[in-house]
């Protein structure tokens, strides 16, 4: 267990990555959030129309791409704390390799499905 | 007062036990926890714990106390317990256990040796000694104070899940002493072995570490200089 699985390969750029990730989730969250107290009676039609527009579309690819790399970071850290030789035994190594596929799997569908919706039609 | 001791030997027990023993406490005296130890130790001499200096200096007797970790020789049982409470006494958590109060600290004193606590310096030595301003000198207080008592480490859900790896608030508390000594050259040597996701970077910053040390210090705020000299030598 060291860095193979690791999005970065080091610590460092983790780190980095996590709290760049975490700025631009906190954004498009107050940037959703204000949209909606400013238009509080908002309908689909005026949703599409936001979301046609390009610089739109590219925030809200950029905050998903942050999502994913902030996601990952939080489920290889969580996977290399909780399952491990210590508490898994022998079958740590299967297990946590198993859980680390399975979220990258996830990570990875959710970030296609994701650009289909945005750019889709 | 009701004082009870966890105990363990794995030589002749299956599993440990905690042990209750009544002990009279001379009245209108704040005892510390480590002379109500001694005191119990009258009535079973098989109790086992590690005590030294008695004055908090030398780190031995750093156990559970309560619920939480510090030395037994300078808690007061007034600060560990409510009046009428039971006095509650354990290892220090998360280190293999010996005998009764006595962990194996091995793995503690490998996270402290991989930090290289030693100044290194590859300039000739001047005649006298190497000479330090006093402002460069105040840069090394609230680092240098660390006694190793494994209280921080042991508090640090981190170190539990990851003890080979993560070095712990003790290691890199000393890690930042050398890498803010003006006289130490090995900086960038220092910090390279830093940088990978275990040794600081499992640090969540919850501050355990601070809420224990008998001594006052800040680990956390130590880790945080590395992670910003990382950053500056990094990025």
């Amino acid at each position: 267990m060291s860095n193979v699985t690791n999005l970065g390969r080091s610590g460092l750029s983790d780190w980095v990555i996590q709290r760049f990730s975490a700025v631009i989730l906190a954004a498009y969250t107050f940037f959703i959030l204000g949209s909606f107290l400013i238009h509080p009676d908002m309908d689909y039609v005026q949703w599409k129309t936001i979301f046609e527009n390009n610089l739109m579309r590219i925030f809200s690819l950029v905050t998903l791409a942050a999502l994913c790399a902030h996601a990952w970071i939080g489920m290889w850290t969580v996977s290399t704390d909780y399952i491990t030789a210590l508490q898994f035994g022998k079958r740590a190594t299967a297990v946590r390799l198993l859980f680390q596929a399975g979220c990258i799997l996830l990570i990875s569908v959710y970030l296609i499905w994701g650009i289909q919706i945005l750019w889709g039609f | 007062m009701l004082v009870s001791i966890y105990r363990y030997n794995p030589e002749t027990d299956s599993k440990p036990a905690m042990q209750d023993i009544e002990v009279s406490i001379p009245a209108d005296k704040d005892l510390m926890v480590l002379d109500v130890l001694a005191l119990a130790k009258e009535q079973d001499a098989t109790i086992v714990y590690r005590r030294s200096c008695r004055e908090g200096v030398c780190g031995s007797d750093g156990m559970n106390i309560n619920g939480t970790n510090g030395l037994a020789c300078i808690t007061p049982i007034s600060a560990a317990v409510k009046p009428g409470g039971k006095l509650v006494l354990r290892p220090l958590p998360g280190l293999p256990v010996v005998r009764d109060l006595v962990v194996d600290m091995s793995i503690f004193y490998k996270q402290f040796e991989k930090v290289k606590p030693y100044l290194i310096n590859d300039e000739p030595p001047p005649a006298i000694e190497r000479l330090q301003s006093p402002e460069d000198r105040e840069k090394l207080d609230g680092l240098y104070e660390c006694i190793l008592c494994a209280c921080c480490n042991t508090n640090c859900p981190s170190f539990w899940w990851n003890p080979d790896k993560f070095i712990g608030p003790a290691g890199l508390l000393q890690a930042y002493r050398f890498l803010a000594d003006s006289r130490d050259t090995a900086t960038v040597e220092r910090l390279s072995g830093l940088a990978d996701p275990f040794s600081v970077f499992r640090c969540r910053g919850i501050m355990n570490c601070v809420a224990v040390c008998p001594k006052g210090l800040n680990p956390t705020r130590a880790i945080g200089h590395i992670r910003n000299m990382l950053i500056s030598q990094g990025t």
